[in-house]
């Protein structure tokens, strides 16, 4: 396997570890806050490091030069691939940019030590192949949250339960399949339970309480950190994806397309903006589950560009509101609060956050969404049209809560409203990636479509999948369409006769 | 590329590229909070139109020399995977149709722009409203030039949300903001069905580009590149977003709402640019509304009703900007009958000409409103009414009825919030209690924190 020039991968792993305990050993201090974020910079600039030593490369996959840990993991355990290459500095930057737009006066509720172990475990799951150490990673995740919201003395009942049945559906999943030939009908149980599991981490209904749950009594921060990465899709793709049949695959598509629309209807009625975001934030996610489980090259690669413009939108969206929420604690939507005047620059971010998580043209999002309703519609064209359903209710939902936070009329208040400096630098970061990844998508669409290709490539591997028909370098000859939703003419031709002469500008003067 | 070509990619590439660097530049500065000034803001905008327009024009003096009727500008591939055929072309048409739009919204645009400086001259929001203005524009440019039906979509929701952020823009009253909140709520719904239509499209045909969707000729020649069946479901979705955004019948509720917004923005919105752009788009798509005769039926109904309701409505109004916004609508009404009817010319002429009287008039309307004041202090007593012929035949139940119905805006807001909109957020309510209920359940305690907290944690003037 190739190599990276420097143990890129380890280092980053490691930096908030020991970030970590370097906090833990500082106490309480006033410049406490400023050490993580330097902790959290570092770590960025190392996976940004990671992302173009493997783009130089130009491999698939590449592990770490240098092996600290090899004493401890097999050798292979780490690696960068195209699925996770993008992943890495994605998770980095949505830490950095929580802290960043930490207040002082939080630090003591939100707990840098663990945000930082976190993003440890983080980094590390997103650099792990799939292995026990990926299942171990995945189940440790689960544990600073609850430490959390024991330590502000919150209900864990509900967190508890989902997340030990997920650790549980996973473990017994994933020892069970360790036992079977992964290529036979016996997989298909456990199959079922690593499934099972993934869609319980990605909060797919009815197993979405608890994320709402977590939204309510966890802090903001901890919520967001714990969500906008989307772990629960990473573990389809490297747990579910490689193993499950099409057809089952196409099933849980639509659990997550109902769960889109439910939570995008659910984000309409919500009256405080923690539980707002929170539906919003599940029904997107679900609309990357449906990309991904629709196993089509198009789709896939929509899943994986979605994927990055809701891990960066999202955050951007989310860090919006919890900065305001630090000034003038949560925050109702029952009416209007007139905040504009005081918070124009968090306003305007808050509109463009907003409208790159729903796929606005020019913002990271647009191009993720076409290319997921284009890959949906190819497969079942009523799919592709309940996709642009729930993005429409949740761009209802995003103006409905920018009007309500930051129209009505103004209230003087005491406190300095105005976003200080890092809150700016954070703000300004997510923007030009956002409008910078909206503007000039390709090399960003490439790299996903490279991912996807091997993703299908694995899939194919095994009989099991039973995938043939969506190879990525051939389509398929027929694909089946419901005709419940369309007349009796064929709608879906195949792809190959797709789009030959779009590209090429007629010229009707002959 | 001979030297006219290289000339047509100039020029064309400087009027999409002009609105495009207006939008950068004032979007800039107010996301790094360095505001410009008054003056500034104005004489970009003033340049940035000239900037398209002369182009523009230069275009198609060129295209009249050459005599050529079709001329494509391409941008390039936007996204592109090429082993699965997929484009996402940027190409931009000057052809008989994009060009007196483009020039219509450039005149217009140039006008209003104009009168708003001193219209809006020390406001509060003038940095805000030029803002959101420029992003209409280039959303008015993008869709009247686009080639393919994605780049026609990028320019339909850039002008949707400065829609309504702009009838939103007195944000300190609350029905201003309500009613842009109305106006997005049906846009969005809009913009799906125009989503859905033109990802149908490539389904179909695996064409975007809209010369491809007519097999042959350029606007308004070309035979539709689809079945009729093909045609009457996508006609149908495009007819859907179509009447969204031209606020005909049943979505004519938002018109009156969208008044609440500033003099200048309800006249080059709503009296005339973005209500024709529902229109516009039939008549790009003309050809495949003439492939299916039902699709062609439907149109000129939806045409017949919208303008039979507007032209209703618009007389009994007790407001001059929401009268003139359902006359517009009457207007857009028979122009869509056109459409239907075939008479493409017609209606792109009937649009030009309604679209800059009906401008003029809403920019007029605050004027004229003290025009008439001061006549009737003059006289010492109201002007005097004509009377309507219809009064001599219609009997005094029927004009009761009609006046009912005029007043109460047709009941269409009132049907879409009895039948739409209530029913779906009392099931969500309800899936809301539901989740309550489960997750007090399981806690064994009350498990939202968020019924607890204050509604203006902000005005009690201390940290959180």
């Amino acid at each position: 396997m190739p190599e990276l020039h420097f143990p890129w991968i380890e280092v980053s792993i490691l930096v908030p570890l020991l970030g970590a305990i370097w906090i833990h050993f500082m106490g309480q201090r006033e410049n406490l806050l400023r050490h993580a974020i330097v902790i959290c910079a570092i770590t960025f600039v190392l996976t940004v490091g990671e992302l173009i030593d493997f783009v130089i490369i130009g491999a698939f996959e590449a592990h770490d030069h240098w092996l600290f840990l090899d004493w401890l993991f097999d050798r292979d355990i780490f690696v960068v691939d195209e699925l996770s290459a993008f992943q890495l500095p994605l998770a980095a930057l949505i830490f950095l940019v929580t802290i960043m737009s930490t207040l002082r006066t939080k630090t003591p509720r939100f707990s840098l030590k663990l945000a930082l172990v976190s993003e440890s475990l983080l980094l590390a799951t997103f650099s792990c192949r799939t292995s026990w150490t990926l299942v171990a990673l995945l189940a440790a995740s689960t544990i600073p949250p609850y430490l959390e919201l024991r330590q502000r003395g919150r209900c864990t009942r509900i967190y508890t339960l989902h997340m030990g049945l997920f650790v549980a559906l996973m473990v017994s999943g994933w020892a069970w399949l360790s036992r079977v030939d992964a290529t036979s009908s016996a997989a298909l149980i456990p199959g079922a339970l690593l499934t099972a599991a993934a869609l319980l981490r990605s909060g797919i209904a009815p197993f979405h309480l608890w994320i709402a749950d977590l939204f309510e009594k966890g802090t903001f921060g901890t919520a967001i950190l714990f969500t906008t990465p989307l772990v629960g899709a990473y573990a389809v793709m490297r747990l579910v994806l490689p193993i499950a049949p099409s057809w089952a695959l196409q099933s849980i598509a639509i659990l997550s397309l109902v769960t889109a629309v439910y939570a995008g209807g659910m984000a309409l009625v919500q009256r405080e903006a923690r539980r707002m975001f929170c539906y919003i934030l599940l029904s997107q996610s679900s609309l990357v589950l449906v990309g991904l489980e629709l196993v089509t090259p198009i789709g896939l690669t929509g899943a994986l560009c979605l994927w990055l413009s809701v891990g960066l939108s999202l955050t951007g969206f989310g860090i919006t509101l919890r900065s305001i929420e630090s000034r003038i604690s949560r925050i109702s939507l029952a009416d209007y609060h007139g905040l504009y005047r005081q918070m124009p620059i968090f306003s305007g971010f808050f509109l463009l956050t907003g409208l790159a998580s729903i796929g606005f043209p020019a913002t990271v999002g647009f191009v993720g969404m076409e290319l997921l309703i284009e890959g949906a519609v190819d497969v079942y064209p009523l799919v592709g049209t309940m996709v642009v359903i729930a993005a429409a209710l949740n761009g209802i939902a995003v103006l409905w809560a920018y009007f309500r936070i930051f129209t009505g009329r103004h209230n003087p208040t005491l406190i300095p409203m105005h976003a200080r400096l890092s809150e700016n630098v954070a703000v300004l970061i997510l923007s030009l990636l956002i409008l910078g990844g909206g503007l000039v998508p390709q090399p960003g669409v490439a790299s996903r479509y490279h991912a996807a290709k091997e993703l299908t490539r694995q899939r194919q591997g095994n009989p099991m999948t039973e995938d043939a028909d969506h190879s990525p370098d051939h389509a398929p000859a027929h694909v089946e369409v419901s005709t419940s939703a369309l007349p009796a003419t064929n709608i879906v031709t195949p792809l190959a006769n797709k789009r030959l002469a779009s590209s090429k500008a007629k010229d009707p003067t002959q | 590329m001979n030297l006219t070509d290289t000339a047509f990619q100039f020029f064309g590439t400087v009027v999409v590229a002009s609105p495009a660097m207006l939008l950068a530049i004032l979007g800039l500065s107010a996301l790094l909070n360095r505001p410009l000034s008054e003056a500034n803001i104005s004489r970009l905008t003033q340049v940035a139109v000239l900037f398209t327009m002369v182009p523009g024009i230069i275009i198609l003096a060129l295209m009249l020399i050459v005599d050529t009727r079709y001329v494509p500008v391409e941008l390039g591939d936007w996204v592109t995977i090429p082993e699965q055929e997929f484009h996402f072309n940027l190409k931009f048409v000057f052809d008989r149709l994009s060009i007196p739009f483009l020039l219509l919204s450039c005149v217009l645009c140039g006008v209003v722009g104009a009168f708003t400086r001193r219209y809006l001259h020390r406001e509060e929001g003038y940095g805000r409203f030029f803002l959101y203005y420029a992003m209409f524009f280039c959303g008015m440019v993008t869709s009247s030039l686009a080639g393919t039906i994605e780049t026609l979509f990028v320019g339909w929701e850039m002008v949707g949300l400065s829609s309504a952020l702009l009838v939103a823009y007195f944000h300190e009253r609350k029905n201003p903001v309500r009613n842009g909140q109305r106006v997005w709520s049906v846009y969005r719904l809009a913009d799906a069905a125009f989503l859905i239509a033109a990802i149908t499209m490539h389904s179909m045909t695996g064409e975007g580009d809209l010369g491809g969707l007519m097999s042959s000729g350029v606007w308004p020649e070309g035979v539709a590149a689809i079945s009729s069946q093909q045609a009457l479901l996508v006609g149908t979705l495009l007819l859907i977003a179509a009447a969204g955004k031209s606020a005909l019948f049943p979505f004519s509720g938002w018109l009156p709402r969208a008044m609440e917004g500033p003099t200048p923005s309800s006249a080059i919105f709503y009296g005339a640019l973005s209500v024709h752009l529902g229109a516009y788009l039939l008549l790009r798509v003309s050809p495949i509304l003439e492939a299916s005769l039902l699709l062609q039926m439907m149109v000129i109904t939806l045409g017949l009703v919208s303008a039979g309701c507007g032209a209703l409505m618009s007389r009994v109004q007790n407001d001059v900007k929401v009268s003139l916004a359902y006359a517009s609508l009457t207007q857009v009404g028979i122009i869509v009958v056109e459409i239907g009817l075939g008479l493409r010319y017609l209606a792109l002429i009937h649009i030009i000409g309604h679209a800059c009287l009906r401008t003029m008039q809403l920019l007029r309307a605050p004027t004229l409103l003290r025009d008439y004041n001061e006549l009737e202090n003059a006289i010492g007593m109201r002007l005097p009414e004509g009377s309507s012929p219809w009064t001599r035949y219609l009997p005094v139940s029927l004009q009761g009825w009609f006046y009912r119905f005029g007043f109460e805006r047709g009941f269409m807001d009132i049907a879409l919030d009895q039948w739409v909109v209530r029913p779906f957020m009392s099931l969500f309510r309800w899936c809301d209690r539901m989740e309550h209920r489960t997750t007090d359940w399981l806690s064994r305690d009350q498990s939202r924190e968020s019924d607890k907290i204050e509604l203006h944690p902000e005005s009690t003037g201390r940290a959180a």
